[in-house]
């Protein structure tokens, strides 16, 4: 391939500096460096070599991203070059991720959210107050050195309304406020300072029924000593006691389901991929944790980043991987800092890297930061964003236990699944399952966020019913009514207040025809415009398809048009006609897109229609 | 050989081939968009989903390999809801009118695509659209992917209004034919687009003009400019053109071409798909050369 750069463009030095931040400085002449005579003419890195490093594409974008505050034609030139990429290619891959900018733009940017949670707490009115005394969304400052974008969930529900800091430069500066109001953003904006960090404090902290969360919040996240004071590593000396075949029997004992969603056994999949012939074998925390409502995973990254790392070594141990990533949203930006410094202390000491704990197990860790998009969450969208592509899932089978990253086996595994992985191990399976009930083991952690007094993540058995979980959390505050509860997310369903006594198992759940999902439960009462909040839900789709099959990409626009119509009254030919076309698109997405998005992308939308009764004047 | 069931019809076929052939085998005639003969399946479109008995979601024929013992609808109600409803998607969203199976899609499938109302007009600034945001839509006009047409060079015209983003051209120019990868889609869900880098015209960017993307495009999105100036003028008359083979003069390779004459004039070239050296793809002398032979014989350069 003759590498085609965008003509005319250069990269500037500090350009050049952003990508050498990652890729190293160029070795010769053909990777970028300056041309010299001689020798090293001949031993260029570029080729094949240069792209065996595809999967620096993401990283070193975000680089300039950070450093710069957007990707110019010079720079991207100086990647593809770097990487033997062409630019058609990286540019398909920048315009993928919505936090990663093609066009200028300053270097200070306030992602201000207007998803479902921070709807229930005034984001309508920081928007408009944004608006009104700042400028509309993409707007510059005065002096052009600011402007604000709306923002999909930044994970922050429970402090909502979120806006996440991002500061363009030599040091680059990510940081979330939450909860914001007008004048904080204001001063963010004008090049205020964003203050320090929140401590990560679960509202049950100092339960004695605690697993997941016994530590967050008690133990010191930035010090492997005192997570080992607290009970750290003792699963991994477990773990190589057992032996890995040892760990997948107690795992399948345990009846330990995934967290991330679709409630798949742990233990087979684990024993899927222990099993692969091919090799190497990969290892994939998933901390994308991008579906609107959710924050769970934060919460333990935040608050017991070594509890996912020594999760993370049994696994890969079981399953014979020797190399693991962490790929973590974007806008995670305090997650992030833990568990880099939490990684390095592990590497250290000797908790990572070769021969862990005397034993002949290597294993290595690496984060990848995601970009903006929530379908990189799906499992094998994963996969392309880590292999630098754009992040379009892939057609099932073959499944990634099979062939998944780098074409290669691979686990898949949710962050809170994996910090139950320490508690399988250390009670064993038999005794892991004595918690929860028959076929839903062990306790789950539940986001609560919308209209309840104590917001945050609460960690119960399998089986409480929704009523027990919404007073654990305070109930309804200010005398208001309940109206419904988003259950799973937006990807997800509504439940009415009459249906609280529901138990909270993954089959209670699925006989109710609603869903777990990642554990979202959002509390909306009766100053909750429904039909609003569907139209953020529809957008929300619209937004985060990935684009690559018609159901999906055609589908959410053409319901969110719908539910425009149906709000504004303007319909075409009527509500029942409109409702007809929801229900008529909504099935071809969930028959017929590739991917999980398109296939629940309606669920919520049809739910509040079907078990609601919005739009048809009331109750169903 | 594997055995399967396509509507209550039992069917061999080989290891490794895909439910569509075992449909060709016994005749039935499936759909397919994104599908290319001579392309690895991007599976994207969705039309040809067909009923796997026991799965939770349709499964798209192009790609879903056969297995012992499946049973396969492809005429279920879910089926044919499916194709209506992705025809009715794409119809409503791209302009069609080139597509030479649509017609016949449609009327099939008894598509109504008008019912999401009437269709936006082209947006100039749909090459750049901020990704992962957009303008709320009053539901009052259907949204599309329509943009003005881009004519940046002499030899071919890009269309994108009448994109149904298959990939095929994005996988001819890059890895599995051309390897110049001029083109590649840019964006994200509904805004996705084919685009060059930073919306560079064509010279700009790195095509070589093999028009390999122009031979895969199932929809006319990618047109030979002979071609598009005759249908503009209303003079693209494909029952009078007649198609001769002969070999390309240009070098010893020794490709296949199809010269499509109309008035004399040579208006497209193509290559067979089953050639074996070819496979449908050419360079620039062989799909454009022509223009060259025909300012000579008419003495004007
Ligand atoms: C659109 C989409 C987004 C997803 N996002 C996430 C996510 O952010 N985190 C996650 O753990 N799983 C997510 N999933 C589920 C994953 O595909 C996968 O099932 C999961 O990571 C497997 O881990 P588990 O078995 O531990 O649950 C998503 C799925 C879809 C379809
Ligand atoms: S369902 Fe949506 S997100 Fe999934 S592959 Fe299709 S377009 Fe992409
Ligand atoms: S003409 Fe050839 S090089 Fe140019 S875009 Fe099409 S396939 Fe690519
Ligand atoms: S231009 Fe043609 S070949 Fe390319 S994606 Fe669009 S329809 Fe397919
Ligand atoms: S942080 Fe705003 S909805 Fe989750
Ligand atoms: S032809 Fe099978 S998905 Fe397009």
């Amino acid at each position: 391939m003759d590498l085609h750069l965008v003509p005319d463009a250069e990269e500037t030095p500090a350009e050049r500096a952003a990508v050498d931040h990652v890729l190293g400085p160029p070795e010769s002449g053909w990777d970028g460096g300056a041309r010299h005579d001689g020798a090293e003419r001949n031993t260029a890195r570029g080729g094949h070599d240069a792209r065996g490093r595809r999967h620096l594409l993401l990283p070193t974008l975000w680089s300039l991203q950070e450093r710069i505050g957007w990707i110019s034609p010079g720079g991207l030139n100086y990647v593809c070059r770097r990487l033997t990429i062409p630019p058609a290619d990286a540019y398909g891959v920048a315009t993928f991720y919505a936090l990663l900018a093609v066009e200028p733009r300053p270097a200070r940017v306030v992602h201000v959210c207007e998803d479902l949670a921070c709807r229930c707490h005034g984001s309508h009115d920081l928007i408009a107050q944004l608006e009104e005394r700042f400028g509309t969304e993409g707007e510059l400052s005065d002096d052009g050195s600011s402007t604000w974008y709306r923002s999909p969930c930044l994970g922050q529900c429970d402090r909502a309304p979120a806006v996440m800091l991002a500061v363009a430069g030599n040091e680059p500066l990510e940081r979330v406020v939450a909860p914001a109001a007008a004048p904080g953003v204001l001063s963010l904006l004008a090049g205020g300072d964003a203050g320090p960090e929140p401590a990560c404090i679960p509202p049950q902290l100092g339960e004695g029924s605690l697993r997941l969360l016994r530590r967050v919040g008690r133990v010191d996240p930035a010090s492997l000593d005192d997570y080992r004071a607290h009970d750290g590593y003792a699963a991994l000396r477990h773990a190589f006691s057992l032996g890995p075949e040892g760990v997948i029997r107690e795992l399948k004992d345990s009846k330990l389901q995934g967290r991330g969603g679709a409630a798949f056994p742990t233990g087979v999949k684990w024993e899927a991929v222990a099993r692969q012939p091919a090799q190497p074998h990969y290892l994939v925390c998933n901390a994308d944790e991008s579906e609107p409502g959710t924050f769970k995973d934060r919460v333990l990254l935040e608050g017991d980043p070594f509890a996912v790392i020594e999760a993370m070594t049994i696994a890969a141990y079981a399953t014979n991987c020797t190399r693991g990533y962490v790929y973590m949203r974007g806008e995670y930006p305090q997650a992030h800092r833990a568990l880099e410094r939490a990684l390095a202390q592990a590497r250290s000491r000797g908790y990572l890297g070769d021969g862990i704990l005397g034993e002949r197990f290597s294993f290595e860790i690496e984060i990848r930061k995601g970009a903006g998009a929530y379908i990189c969450g799906e499992e094998t969208a994963i996969f392309e964003s880590i292999e630098g592509k754009r992040g379009e899932p892939r057609n099932k089978p073959p499944f990634p236990v099979v062939e998944g990253l780098f074409g290669k086996p691979t686990v898949v595994n949710n962050v809170e699944t994996l910090v139950n992985v320490l508690d399988v191990v250390l009670r064993s399976g038999p005794g892991f399952a004595e918690t929860g009930t028959e076929s839903s083991t062990g306790t789950k952690l539940f986001c609560l966020s919308g209209h309840v007094a104590r917001p945050g993540v609460y960690e119960v058995p399998f089986g409480v019913t929704l009523r027990d979980l919404l007073d654990l959390a305070g109930g309804v505050p200010g005398g208001r009514s309940l109206q419904a509860v988003l259950m799973g997310g937006a990807a997800g369903g509504f439940l009415r207040p009459d249906e609280l006594d529901l138990p909270l198992t993954f089959e209670g759940v699925r006989e109710a025809k609603t869903t777990l999902g990642s554990g979202v439960v959002m509390a909306l009462d009766d100053t909750v415009d429904l039909p609003r909040f569907l139209m953020r839900i529809a957008a929300f789709f619209r937004n985060e398809s990935c684009g690559q099959c018609v159901p999906c990409r055609v589908g959410t626009v053409r319901q969110q048009e719908a539910l425009a119509r149906l709000l504004s009254g303007r319909t075409n030919g009527g509500v029942a006609r409109e409702l007809a076309v929801i229900a008529e698109v909504g099935q071809c997405m969930r028959d017929a897109s590739i991917c999980g998005l398109g296939q629940t992308a309606s669920s919520a939308i049809e739910s509040a229609i079907g078990r609601l009764g919005v739009f048809q004047g009331g109750a169903a | 050989m594997v055995e399967l069931e396509v509507d209550g019809r039992p069917v061999k076929v080989f290891e490794g081939q895909t439910i569509l052939d075992a449909c060709r085998k016994v005749g039935i005639d499936t759909p397919t968009l994104c599908y290319g003969e001579t392309l690895e399946p991007a599976n994207v479109c969705r039309v040809c989903v067909v009923e796997v008995e026991g799965a939770r979601v349709l499964a798209p024929a192009c790609s879903r390999k056969v297995e012992a013992g499946m049973k396969v609808r492809t005429d279920s109600e879910r089926v044919r809801h499916s194709r209506k409803l992705v025809l009715e998607l794409l119809a409503s969203s791209v302009d069609l009118s080139t597509t030479p199976v649509a017609p016949d899609y449609l009327a099939r499938y008894a598509a109504e695509p008008e019912r999401f109302g009437p269709q936006a007009p082209p947006d100039p600034g749909r090459d750049r659209r901020r990704t992962g945001h957009h303008v709320e839509p009053d539901g009052q006009m259907a949204a599309t992917v329509h943009v003005p047409v881009k004519i940046d060079n002499d030899l071919y015209v890009r269309d994108y209004s009448k994109c149904i983003l298959c990939y095929k051209c994005v996988d001819a120019c890059g890895e599995q034919y051309q390897n110049t990868f001029a083109i590649h889609v840019a964006g994200r869900g509904f805004d996705a687009r084919i685009s060059t880098e930073y919306v560079a015209e064509l010279p700009e960017s790195a095509c070589v003009y093999c028009g390999n993307c122009i031979a895969v495009c199932p929809t006319g999105a990618l047109m030979f400019r002979s071609e598009h100036e005759l249908r503009e003028a209303g003079a693209w008359h494909e029952d009078e053109q007649t198609v001769t083979q002969t070999i390309c003069p240009y070098c010893g390779v020794g490709c296949n071409l199809e010269l499509h004459v109309q008035d004399n004039t040579i208006v497209k070239v193509t290559s067979p798909d089953d050639h074996d050296v070819t496979r449908g793809n050419l360079c620039i002398k062989g799909r454009f050369g022509f223009q060259h032979v025909q300012a000579r014989d008419t003495g004007t350069d």
